[in-house]
């Protein structure tokens, strides 16, 4: 006959009411077939069967509270028709549907937080005879004070029984302390309404505190790792963008009437982009320990900023140099779009080879953004806008744009961090190409 | 960390639901697939859970045929409850053995989660001892019912953001003759989308899980390449 018991679903529990019989008495069931269900606490659980064969008894009713290890059923093996079990085999830990851990170690969370037991190892000098291994180890897994177990060896020492036997009648008299913390520390107040995350009270009124969530979490982690890493630099070039300003007027309506969405600058930015990294693609390279890597692609990550500051995600455009300004657009639309309804396929954020950020959507004039590892340059472009600069010893209203380029100094030197940043400017300055 | 694939249904019939529900805690129980995180929004239906009791249902079939509620009988935990337009159904399907073998546990994290998600919006939310869900000032905000298969979990939670609360007239939630309110009735503006948004992020930190996108289930892997 093998033993069916009511299994402990949790550490706290310490009972559980078997709620419906999937099988009859006299039925077959099969090992690992589900045998009954049992409900704790809003779940209900399906526990298969511990052992093949014939459903002999029943035990306990659909509807009755057990306590856990109590057994529910017994069934018989022989019927199986299989071998009949040797005892061997009855007595060999059958792989229990669920993890039924002894009943002291079962008892043992729900019983210590009550206890203040401080340093429960050390114990006084009212503790009797000396203290084996086992004894202390006990005492320290489930917080007792040895000082107020009763021992019954040999001049009052306390043996393993003791340990059982304090535990089972500290267990006793006491109500399931049902909750049990999970991640965060929850505080457990009997009041109807336990609040859960540190909430304002009187001194805390000036003071919120949050976790961070796992997004805020890697990106803090990645800006500090970013900079613990390369040698930041930033250098900073005024590009006079009237004659894109002027193409895009120009095919602006036209552009959105045929692809659906609006032209911005942020496509010729990152083409001329694309052609200063072919002209320098040291920029377009990454470090891994002491060599260089050069990436034959070119693929650009355009940081986006989510919705009410819940972080900010790097989709990439992969092989941007294959695509012209409609098909940069495009691109940008759609993975802006969908980075903001988290609807990113796990490549479309990966195998970036250097990233633009556009913070003069936001309107600033220019920054010195953080390079995106490995990579080793980042672009920050400022706000489009128009002020009077000196042209041929006269003044003019020009649209201009400040371009940011922070660099990592271990690989790059300056004076290529600007020549690159010159063949930017003259790529934008000089725009020639049409758009549609 | 471990990765749980978060898949947001938007408005889906509670079998239809239930049917990719099945079938996901099936392969998620043979090591197909990660564990998964299903949100949807169900249309107006009343289930039952397997200890529910009929007479928490207050309306008969008529009156709520009449008044375009489904009506399920189903295998989670718990009595009766409501689902519709405005509330984040919620169904985790984690497997525990990669976490902690502890349904109590697991429940406390599913309210820790909504709590933590609420409380970003500035809405205090708590436990009721003895009474499983979520709760602001007395009200249940939000329900929970689990089923558990080999550590498998399925079903789950039903938060109100911007419920009719008026369909919870047909039953007794849960059993209980508590009043039940949704983010909005609290006077928040937060939409579902918000809610849903930070909800995901609390409950991947609580399981020490990673959100991911889901990959493509063998069922459209299946029509794809045929």
């Amino acid at each position: 006959m093998h033993d069916v018991v009511m299994p402990q679903m949790g550490e706290s529990i310490v009972e559980g009411t078997l709620t419906k019989w999937l099988k009859k008495p006299g039925e077959r069931v099969e090992r690992d077939e589900p045998l009954f269900e049992i409900s704790t606490d809003k779940v209900d659980t399906e526990i298969p069967s511990p052992a093949a064969g014939v459903l002999a008894q029943v035990l306990v009713e659909e509807g009755t509270t057990v306590a856990i290890n109590t057994v529910v059923a017994k069934i018989d093996e022989s019927g199986s028709g299989a071998a009949p079990a040797s005892p061997a085999i009855e007595a060999a830990p059958a792989p229990a549907p669920t993890p039924a851990p002894v009943v002291e170690k079962a008892a043992a969370p729900a019983a210590a937080p009550p206890r203040a037991a401080p340093a429960p190892a050390e114990a006084g000098p009212e503790v009797a005879g000396p203290i084996s291994p086992l004894v202390r180890r006990m005492a320290r897994e489930n917080n007792i004070d040895l000082r107020q177990v009763k021992g019954s060896g040999a001049g009052g020492r306390i043996t393993k029984q003791d340990m059982e036997a304090h535990l089972a009648a500290a267990q006793a008299p006491q109500p399931p302390t049902p909750v049990q913390p999970v991640a965060a520390p929850l505080p457990l107040s009997p009041p109807p309404v336990a609040p859960a995350a540190p909430m304002p009270r009187a001194e805390a009124a000036r003071t919120r505190v949050e976790p961070m969530g796992t997004m805020r979490q890697k990106i803090a982690e990645h800006m500090v790792f970013s900079k613990h890493t390369s040698a930041h630099v930033t250098t900073v070039h005024k590009v006079d963008m009237t004659q894109v300003v002027k193409i895009r007027e120009r095919n602006k309506a036209e552009f959105q009437a045929r692809h659906g969405f609006s032209l911005t600058f942020l496509p010729f930015i990152t083409r001329a982009t694309v052609e200063a990294l072919r002209q320098y693609p040291i920029v377009n390279a990454s470090l891994e320990g002491t060599n260089i890597l050069y990436h034959n692609e070119i693929n650009i990550g355009i940081a986006v900023a989510l919705e009410g500051g819940a972080g900010l995600i790097v989709p990439v455009i992969h092989n941007a140099d294959e695509k012209n300004v409609t098909g940069l657009q495009r691109s940008i639309v759609d993975l802006a779009t969908r980075a903001r309804s988290k609807q990113l396929k796990p490549d479309e954020v990966q195998g970036g080879t250097f990233s633009i950020t556009n913070f003069g959507s936001y309107g600033s004039l220019f920054g010195t953004p953080v390079i995106n590892q490995p990579q080793v340059a980042i672009l920050g472009v400022g706000m489009v806008n128009k002020e009077p600069v000196v042209v041929d010893d006269a003044i003019a209203i020009r649209s201009v744009c400040y371009l940011a380029l922070s660099f990592d100094h271990r690989l790059i030197d300056g004076a290529l961090a600007d020549q690159f940043m010159s063949r930017m400017k003259s790529a934008l300055e000089n725009w020639s190409e049409d758009v549609l | 960390m471990r990765k749980m694939e978060v898949r947001d249904l938007g408005r889906m019939g509670y079998s239809q639901a239930f049917e990719l529900q099945r079938k996901l805690v099936d392969e998620r129980k043979r090591g197909l697939i990660p564990d998964q995180f299903l949100i949807v929004e169900h249309p107006h239906v009343i289930t039952m859970g397997r200890n529910g009791h009929e007479e928490n249902v207050l309306a008969g079939g008529p009156i709520l045929e009449r008044a375009g509620i489904e009506f399920h009988q189903t295998d989670r935990g718990g009595d009766v409850t409501y689902h519709g337009p405005g509330q984040i159904v919620g169904y985790p399907i984690l497997d525990l053995k990669d976490w902690r073998r502890d349904v109590v546990a697991y429940v406390r994290g599913v309210e820790q989660a909504i709590i933590g998600a609420l409380g970003d919006f500035g809405i205090v939310a708590g436990r009721v001892e003895g009474a499983t869900g979520v709760w602001t000032d007395g009200a249940k905000i939000a329900a929970i019912g689990i089923h558990i298969s080999r550590w498998v979990t399925s079903h789950g939670f039903a938060l109100n953001v911007d419920t009719d609360l008026s369909y919870f007239q047909y039953i007794v939630p849960c059993g209980l003759t508590k009043p039940v309110t949704s983010v909005r009735e609290l006077g928040n503006e937060a939409t579902r989308a918000q809610v849903t948004a930070r909800l995901i992020e609390h409950f991947a930190r609580v399981f020490d899980r990673e959100p991911a996108e889901p990959f493509l289930t063998t069922e459209i892997r299946r029509c794809t390449t045929s």
